[in-house]
């Protein structure tokens, strides 16, 4: 009976689909109204239950409903070729602002909001290479910033005084948590040596697990990685190795339950909290669009994730640099020139 | 030194295992006579089926039996349409590539309302053999490897075995070779080239199983992410001999553990990233190329078999 359901839930979503591709309108309902203000929220192939961008994105969205009666809704793409139409539909019901989860969007983007100059967009992780269109909203965030401290956790946390970076295909974006991190290692425990490796991949698992073991091998034993999928195979990994001698780090949102013995915590990039803040901001027009907005720890939109491996005297270390970077004393380095020059 | 030897060597193992069980796959299938670049979708589909039977039976081997089944059922179609119908062989094969993407991204989407299965628990891992695992250098890679890697060299040792030393082998290379030759001494071309591919499903299959819940613990739409084609380059690259073949994914396997090993000696500082992962590609399209000397496919390959024609 439940499968049932499901099926017919399917179905009908994909009769709503045909029916607002063919661009009839009043398929809808409850779009009419006006008055309020109106949110959606379109996901990548992941689906609303990703456990990752996608879902925290519309947790932000349903924070926002419950605290500001804001009207939501959200649309899944099944492919790649899903993002234009399903951008288009809902700027067509003139919905107020219109969230892209994630750099995947980047592209189309700028396509979508030229065509509808009157409505919001909002994307996430993504400035569009600096062009943002005045009805856009880009939100990045200060990544370096999160990985220092993870930097500083691993660098407390070492017993070797070797460290390990792995990071998915090499980039601005993933060099500014390298740098974020070493950094982060460098000012809690300069005695420590990073090992730095991009599988230059975001999904190669077996590729992952190679570069862990062998790190691991060498005498490593603590690991961030900013890589994606690739970053699976480091949990893989560091399962099969001794509890309390062997780390993980994890990044994006907490990643413990893929090895909770071994991870020590995670870089966590408050989505929600975005999504949740600049709806708001848009709501009470505060904010001006067509800017890349970066969020970091001031604005509770980067943290640690909470893990009981994080020993009291480490977890006060962060907090204490956590204040340094928001009071400005400390200059995270972005990229690896800014690094060399760090203290 | 011996540390970078002993990581190489580890690399190199668990990287070219999945190669070797789907290149002995399209080894099959291919000494037949049939092109399978449907060794992707079948590492695909058994990728799927293993992780999804895993979680749901909590036993990780049910899981592998239930890949096998799934890569025959996937190899069935293509032998029909192949075999029996004598379509092109390649068109069929890319068809399945699609079909077994597009099926299980579905079916995952369906299952669990997500991009990726849940984390697979109960996995199959490394396996040390006493003794054995403590000789240095080789122990902690050939005997403390995952049951996989046993698992394709044995195939690989019996697929010798049954193509050279068995009637059933040389009948397989005859229809690949010379179908008319074969049939005319009473060998049936058709059931012996649906035999072969099935094998090759299955095989291939438990090669996406090793991605799924050995190497890694779940399925998503970039677990198997073109290794079903670096397979088959082995397979050529090979020269379509059992041995030859796993000395190539071997040999792929080393060429990516050297970018690797690179990297983390610190290589990178005077070569780029990038250039260190291209590596294994470049090294053996130089292989390929320089050293092996011509590649000699069997001589019916691709060529859908009727009666009575020549």
């Amino acid at each position: 009976m439940k499968k049932r359901a499901w099926l017919s839930l399917l179905l009908s979503s994909v009769l709503v689909l045909a029916v607002g591709c063919s661009g009839q309108k009043g398929a809808e309902g409850g779009g009419d109204k006006a008055a309020g203000f109106k949110l959606g929220l379109v996901t990548d192939t992941g689906g609303l239950n990703d456990q990752s961008f996608n879902q925290i994105s519309w947790e932000g969205a349903k924070r926002a409903q419950k605290e500001l009666g804001v009207d939501i809704q959200p649309l899944e793409s099944k492919r790649d070729d899903d993002y234009i139409p399903n951008l288009t539909k809902f700027a067509r019901e003139k919905r107020d602002i219109i969230w892209a989860t994630g750099f995947k969007f980047e592209k189309v983007i700028p396509e979508v909001a030229e065509q509808f100059p009157n409505v919001h967009f909002g994307i996430v992780d993504s400035n569009l290479g600096g062009k943002i269109p005045k009805n856009v909203v880009a939100v990045t965030f200060k990544e370096h910033e999160g990985s220092f401290l993870a930097g500083v956790a691993a660098a407390l946390t070492t017993k070797t005084n070797k460290i390990g970076f792995i990071g998915g295909i090499s980039s601005p974006l993933i060099k500014k948590f390298e740098s974020g991190f070493r950094a982060g290692v460098k000012a809690a425990n300069p005695k420590a040596q990073v090992t730095v490796a991009y599988a230059e991949s975001f999904n190669d698992v077996t590729k992952g697990r190679s570069l862990a073991k062998n790190m691991y091998n060498s005498g490593i034993d603590v690991i961030y990685h900013a890589a994606g999928g690739v970053g699976k195979g480091l949990f893989d990994e560091v399962k099969t190795r001794d509890k309390g001698k062997y780390w993980a780090i994890g990044v994006d949102m907490d990643q413990s339950g893929l090895a909770p013995d071994h991870t020590l915590t995670s870089m966590v990039k408050r989505v929600d909290t975005a999504i949740f803040n600049i709806t708001k901001d848009l709501k009470e027009k505060k904010l001006e669009t067509g800017k890349e907005v970066q969020l970091g720890f001031k604005e509770n939109a980067l943290d640690l994730a909470k893990s009981q491996h994080l020993k009291p005297d480490v977890m006060k270390k962060i907090e204490e640099y956590k204040q340094k970077i928001i009071n400005g004393e400390i200059k995270v380095p972005k990229t690896e020139a800014e690094l060399a020059s760090f203290k | 030194m011996i540390d970078i030897l002993t990581n190489i060597l580890q690399t190199t193992v668990l990287y070219a295992t999945p190669l070797i069980l789907a290149a002995m796959g399209g080894l099959f299938s291919e000494r037949s006579g049939v092109v399978n670049i449907g060794l992707e979708g079948l590492m695909t589909i058994g990728a799927f089926t293993a992780a999804v039977t895993t979680i749901n039976t909590g036993s990780p081997w049910i899981g592998v039996l239930a890949a096998i089944l799934a890569g025959i059922v996937l190899a069935l179609p293509h032998a029909i349409a192949s075999i029996t119908f004598k379509a092109d062989q390649v068109v069929s094969g890319v068809a399945i590539n699609f079909l077994a993407l597009g099926l299980s991204v579905y079916l995952v989407k369906y299952l669990y309302n997500s991009g990726q299965t849940p984390t697979v628990q109960k996995k199959i891992e490394a396996l040390s053999i006493p003794g054995l695992s403590e000789i240095p250098v080789l122990g902690p890679s050939l005997f403390k490897a995952t049951a996989f890697t046993y698992i394709a060299i044995a195939i690989v040792i019996i697929s010798y075995i049954i193509l050279y030393k068995t009637t059933f082998g040389m009948r397989l290379r005859a229809v690949g070779e010379h179908p008319h030759a074969a049939e005319t001494a009473g060998v049936s071309v058709i059931q012996l080239r649906y035999i072969a591919v099935l094998i090759s499903g299955a095989l291939a299959a438990i090669g996406g199983a090793c991605l799924s819940i050995s190497i890694g613990s779940e399925f998503n739409q970039g677990t198997v992410a073109g290794q079903g084609f670096i397979a088959l380059a082995a397979l050529i690259f090979g020269k379509w001999k059992p041995f030859g073949t796993l000395g190539a994914a071997t040999f792929f396997g080393f060429a990516v553990a050297l970018s690797l090993m690179g990297q983390l000696i610190g290589l990178v500082k005077y070569v780029p990233s990038e250039v260190l992962s291209m590596a294994p590609y470049i090294l053996t399209i130089l292989a390929l190329a320089g050293f092996v000397g011509r590649a000699v496919s069997p001589a019916a390959l691709g060529k859908p078999y009727e009666k009575g024609s020549r």
